[in-house]
């Protein structure tokens, strides 16, 4: 069971990440980035690291996702 | 010819980095063992944070200067303000976040207060409190930071002020952040408290002074 979930999550890992890169357009990117931080922060949880899955559900995931998005915004309304 | 080159020397890179990974990596060290045995004078319970805070503390003291440097790098530099229009909010995620952010700052208090014997400490409260920051400045609560107050550089110094004057007042017992056994727990969470502060401040300040626009009141 455990193994199933382990097996599904790097797949998500590797699939939430090749996309975030490849995808065409910048928002998706961006959302796609921070699922790919919340499944590392339940990766680093499942490797029994607690401490840097916090972390990185704090620092990858939120703060750098809102950054992300505040920029996305901040040139689409300089363009606008 | 000079696209050859270029070329011959790029294969050469990649041989190299090839050779580097196969080379057989030294014995891993395993300081497990090292940990454990010296938990009881370490001041905490929880192997992680004492090693951040107390057997590897150094390394924490230039981590907190390094984000400091970065932030006043961002305030050095200036930056080039765009008029924005103030944003739309809707009411309703304003309640939500007036709601929400005082639930995000006990979080960061618990979190600091667990670190000392479960997962947590000062850099994921420290997070957790700068994320509430954001989350207020988003939905329209918290204005940009155009200039930093005399209050505000008090308290993005704290953190780091206060490590290092443990530091150096330890200085005088032999060696850099060489805690007394009796008073390593109490030193730790002072140093923890200053530098949830102060990374959330710091966190926060990457945002709040990235962000600042000209019609924004301090």
């Amino acid at each position: 069971m455990s193994i199933a979930f382990d097996l599904l999550l790097a797949l998500a890992l590797l699939w939430s990440g090749g996309r975030c890169l490849s995808v065409d357009r910048l928002d998706r990117a961006i959302v796609l980035f921070i699922a790919f931080g919340l499944l590392m922060a339940l990766a680093w949880a499942r490797l029994a690291a607690p401490d840097i899955g916090l972390a990185e559900a704090a620092i990858g995931a939120g703060l750098t996702g809102a950054l992300l998005l505040d920029a996305y915004g901040a040139l689409k309304r300089r363009k606008a | 010819m000079k696209r050859f080159v270029m070329g011959l020397g790029a294969l050469a890179f990649a041989a190299l980095l090839i050779g580097a990974l196969l080379e057989p990596l030294p014995v891993s060290v395993d300081l497990r063992a090292a940990v454990t045995n010296n938990m009881a004078s370490s001041g905490v319970e929880h192997p992680v944070t004492a090693v951040l805070l107390n057997f590897r503390g150094y390394d924490t003291l230039l981590e907190i200067a390094v984000l400091l440097l970065a932030l006043i790098v961002i305030l050095a530099v200036g930056i080039d303000t765009a008029s924005d229009q103030p944003r739309t909010v809707n009411p309703i995620l304003q309640t939500l976040a007036r709601v929400a952010a005082p639930l995000v700052i006990v979080v960061a208090v618990y979190l600091l207060w667990a670190g000392a014997f479960r997962p947590g400490g000062a850099f994921q409260a420290g997070a957790v409190l700068a994320a509430a920051a954001v989350l207020l400045h988003l939905t329209g609560l918290l204005p940009s930071w155009q200039v930093p107050t005399r209050t505000l550089r008090w308290g993005l110094t704290a953190g780091f002020l206060i490590f290092l004057a443990v530091a150096a007042g330890l200085l005088s017992q032999g060696a850099l952040l060489h805690y007394p056994p009796a008073q390593a727990g109490m030193l730790i969470l002072l140093i923890e408290a200053g530098l949830t502060i102060s990374l959330g401040l710091i966190l926060a300040g990457l945002f709040l002074l990235l962000s600042r626009e000209p019609g924004d009141d301090a």
